[in-house]
């Protein structure tokens, strides 16, 4: 993109192509013969990663707009039959919720790196600045897709990150009467949500083209933060650097699939499998994980207009980031005190991230607020100081004098070490203390589940147990509303064949109609029938529950979780531990205790319940021992029926669990072995570069 | 981009029978999709709310403004948090008035702002009494 180019292409149909318009030769000035500096680490890769990221967000999301209908009242259903019913939703469905993680893991890497080699400096401030633009747009993209499925945290997520633009004094109400085009967050906004969602990543495609012009015109960056004076200092952009993107692209996806088809949900929340309810608020109101140090930086601000600023700002910053470091050489690695301040910048933004999703009280807001002041110090005091008083180490001559140095300058930044392990200790004392005073729930112990680990499989028997289970006890207040009769006979499932599943289908009434005459009338079921439920509404089955409507458990066991806490959850991202919502369950199953300990009192017709948040609930013990006949000799006691219902349950809530980790395994082998090659390939095209 | 002519329609008053809800007890029902709080106040909240220092609250404003004169019991407030827009639970914190889980903003049996980050009184909606048991929202 730097300039005309002398390419000529030898195929005669391409040259006359060509004269009309140099498309060729502009990919081959771009892409094959830009010279690329020779000493890039595997830092530089993310920008090949990112491009990629893009690429499957939009194919995938493209698809998934296909079966996903934008309206308040049907699209958590729609999301949810994308999910069961079309050929691979589930998978067009995690690759695009687990991509917007990893789109974000790639990003704060791409951004981090930039920070750490100077690649703001001059003469890429607009290269930097568009990068800025780009990140705001994703996390527009990001907070609009994640509004989508209409659950809890998307309305809810959706009301407090509308309402943020009602502190701009004056226009504020109605900025956001605007962005909601009613009255409150509701169909409209869900409406003009999905456009927007669907426009921007293509506006984003835009900037980015603009982003890569720009690199291209002030050449990339390197590790020694010196501009390539010879053709020694460079290679060819093909192969060397391609192959070497195809590299890093392959063993990202290696991270990517591990959520993809392993931990799926690790990356969201709970209460997204509820759908949106504009009559009760989450308890804890949490955005995704990439938003979180922003939202740890609005919350310790007490002071509305000025919080919102305060989180806008500290994304603007880093627009002024060329300007506030004014410091001569580019990269960290010859700028010891830089390099230290880096580390521990990058420990304060996790912590901060760390922060944005505890509740705000007592040490997390004084910790908070000293965090927001050490994020803004890193950028209005640390670098222009620096820059006046660091004295660098000399840089080398030229990129070739470095490659052949290679000086063995491994000293680990001692200083930020230290800090950020006692930062991490602090914060572990931390959460012990508010986990101890915590007003919550015993936690459920753990359970062996067949279907947990990599190679989890449903127990036949125990989801046919757990079937009877429901139908005898359940389902006389819960309804499975997302699950048909169909779906007792798909593999995977209780095993049942399909004229099994159509005499199970049979035994139910369901109401069908008009008529001719115009009557709703009842006819036995079919196995396209969805379960009926017990209720005709919420509001009879508040009604008839004392106020408490029980929930539809088709999704109860991915609805529900309980907090596993630090460093628990770092844990599960590699035990692949998923199962708190099984665990729960089960635990709540069992905890009904007749005896209420000493100074707990329980409100008219709640029993008491060791497991269930305040202990106080309105389901009497559902099941005893005994209750329902087994055929196959199983134990009939309650925490047999308890695992057997739970499994029975987490069928419900994903019955395509085990594709999704057969595939899985298949894919892991294939990436593995591509890695491998892409190595040595790799290898072999870069030996006589280094 | 503003709403539309049926989401305006569909925003027109409602009438609230008020004689099934007994002291102490509140009631929510939704008005253009918010929830709007309708509490029988006890004389001691009434008390409580005009007890105050008016001077000394983040948002002054005496409970008097509040509510209609010779109908003190009631108070009817957008179930709004003026922080951040989630809904408050009645009866709960410090204040015996509303508290927020999402942020912790405590308002008192007025529905004023007494703590946390939310910089205003939970906002009264337009209403009036048509009869001394039913209020039109609106």
């Amino acid at each position: 993109m730097s300039g005309p180019s002398d390419y000529q292409p030898s195929n005669p149909a391409l040259q006359w192509i060509e004269r009309r318009l140099p498309i060729f030769g502009l990919i081959h000035s771009s892409f094959v013969a830009y010279p690329t500096p020779r000493n890039l680490n595997y830092w530089w890769t993310f920008g090949a990663i990112l491009s990629f990221m893009l690429g499957m967000q939009i194919l995938t999301g493209v698809i998934l707009a296909m079966h996903y209908t934008p309206n308040a009242d049907l699209a958590f259903k729609s999301v949810e039959l994308i999910v069961r019913d079309v050929n691979y939703g589930w998978l067009l469905r995690n690759m695009h919720a687990v991509g917007a993680s990893m789109f974000f893991v790639a990003v704060y890497v791409h951004m981090f790196r930039g920070l750490y080699y100077g690649s703001y400096k001059e003469p890429r401030e607009v290269l930097w600045i568009l990068g800025v633009i780009i990140y705001l747009l994703m996390m527009a993209t990001g907070f609009m897709g994640y509004v989508l499925p209409w659950g809890q945290m998307s309305f809810w997520g959706a009301t407090v990150i509308t309402n943020l633009f009602s502190a701009i004094p004056y226009v504020g109400e109605s900025i956001v009467t605007l962005l909601w085009g009613g009255y409150a967050v509701g169909n409209p906004t869900l409406n003009r949500f999905f456009s927007l969602h669907y426009l921007l990543p293509f506006v984003i495609a835009g900037v980015v083209v603009l982003h890569v012009w720009a690199l291209h015109v002030a050449g990339q960056n390197n590790p020694d933060g010196v501009e390539p004076k010879t053709e020694k200092d460079t290679v060819p952009f093909t192969p060397h650097a391609t192959i070497k993107d195809m590299f890093g692209v392959v063993c990202f996806m290696l991270l990517y699939s591990w959520f993809i088809f392993y931990m799926p949900n690790y990356l969201g929340d709970a209460d997204n499998y509820i759908p949106a309810n504009p009559g009760v608020t989450p308890p804890h109101i949490v955005p995704e994980w990439y938003y979180l140090p922003f939202y740890a930086i609005l919350r310790s601000i007490p002071d509305k207009l000025a919080g919102v600023i305060a989180m806008f700002g500290a994304i603007i910053i880093l627009c002024f980031l060329p300007w506030l470091d004014t410091a001569k050489t580019r990269s960290s690695k010859y700028r010891p005190l830089a390099k230290q301040f880096f580390w521990i910048f990058v420990a304060v933004c996790i912590l901060l991230g760390y922060l944005g999703a505890q509740p705000p009280e007592g040490i997390y807001v004084i910790a908070g607020r000293i965090l927001t002041f050490c994020y803004f110090a890193y950028f209005l005091i640390v670098l222009p100081l620096l820059a006046r008083i660091e004295k660098p180490r000399p840089v080398p001559n030229s990129i070739s004098d470095a490659v052949l140095a290679k000086t063995g300058s491994r000293s680990t930044p001692m200083v930020s070490t230290a800090i950020v392990l006692a930062l991490a200790g602090s914060l572990f004392a931390g959460s012990m203390d508010s986990a101890k005073a915590a007003e919550g729930a015993d936690k459920p112990p753990g359970n062996k589940w067949s279907f947990a680990g990599p190679f989890g499989k449903f127990d036949r028997g125990a989801l046919q147990r757990g079937l009877k289970v429901y139908k005898e006890v359940c389902a006389s207040c819960h309804g499975l509303s997302f699950v048909a009769f169909r779906n007792l006979a798909e593999p995977g499932g209780p095993g049942y064949s399909v004229a099994q599943a159509a005499a199970f289908a049979s035994e139910y009434k369901v109401k069908d109609g008009p008529n001719d005459a115009g009557d709703m009338f009842e006819r036995p079921g079919r196995p396209a029938d969805y379960f009926p439920s017990p209720f005709p509404n919420e509001q009879a089955a508040r009604a008839a529950n004392g106020g408490a409507a029980p929930p539809d458990l088709s999704l109860i066991t991915k609805a529900r979780s309980y907090k596993r806490g630090f460093p628990w959850f770092i844990f599960d991202a590699f035990t692949q531990y998923q199962e708190q919502g099984p665990d729960y369950v089960a635990a709540l199953l069992q905890g009904y205790e007749d005896k209420v300990p000493e100074g707990v009192t329980l409100p008219e017709g709640s029993y008491y319940n060791k497991y269930f948040p305040g202990h106080a609930i309105k389901m009497p013990k559902p099941i005893s021992d005994g209750q329902v006949t087994y055929d196959d000799g199983a134990p009939t006691t309650v925490a047999q029926y308890a695992k057997d219902v739970t499994t029975f349950l987490m069928w419900t809530a994903e019955p395509h669990m085990e594709a999704r980790k057969t595939l899985g395994f298949q894919v892991f082998v294939f990436l593995i072995l591509f890695a491998g090659l892409m190595y040595f390939t790799k290898k072999k095209v870069w030996a006589d570069s280094h | 981009m503003n709403p539309d002519a049926s989401t305006i329609a569909a925003g027109a008053p409602i009438e609230v029978d008020l004689s099934p809800v007994a002291e102490g007890q509140d009631i929510k029902v939704f008005w253009r999709g918010k929830p709007i709080y309708i509490s029988h106040r006890t004389k001691k909240q009434i008390e409580e709310a005009r007890a105050v220092n008016v001077a000394s609250l983040p948002d002054p404003q005496t409970d008097e403004a509040r509510v209609k004169s010779g109908h003190e019991q009631w108070l009817v407030v957008i179930g709004i948090c003026t922080h951040l827009g989630c809904i408050p639970i009645a009866h709960e914190g410090s204040y015996d008035g509303f508290f927020c889980p999402c942020h912790g903003s405590v308002y008192d049996t007025s529905g004023r702002i007494r703590q946390g980050p939310a910089p205003s009184n939970l906002p009264v909606p337009p209403y009036q009494f048509v009869s001394d048991t039913k209020i039109q929202i609106g």
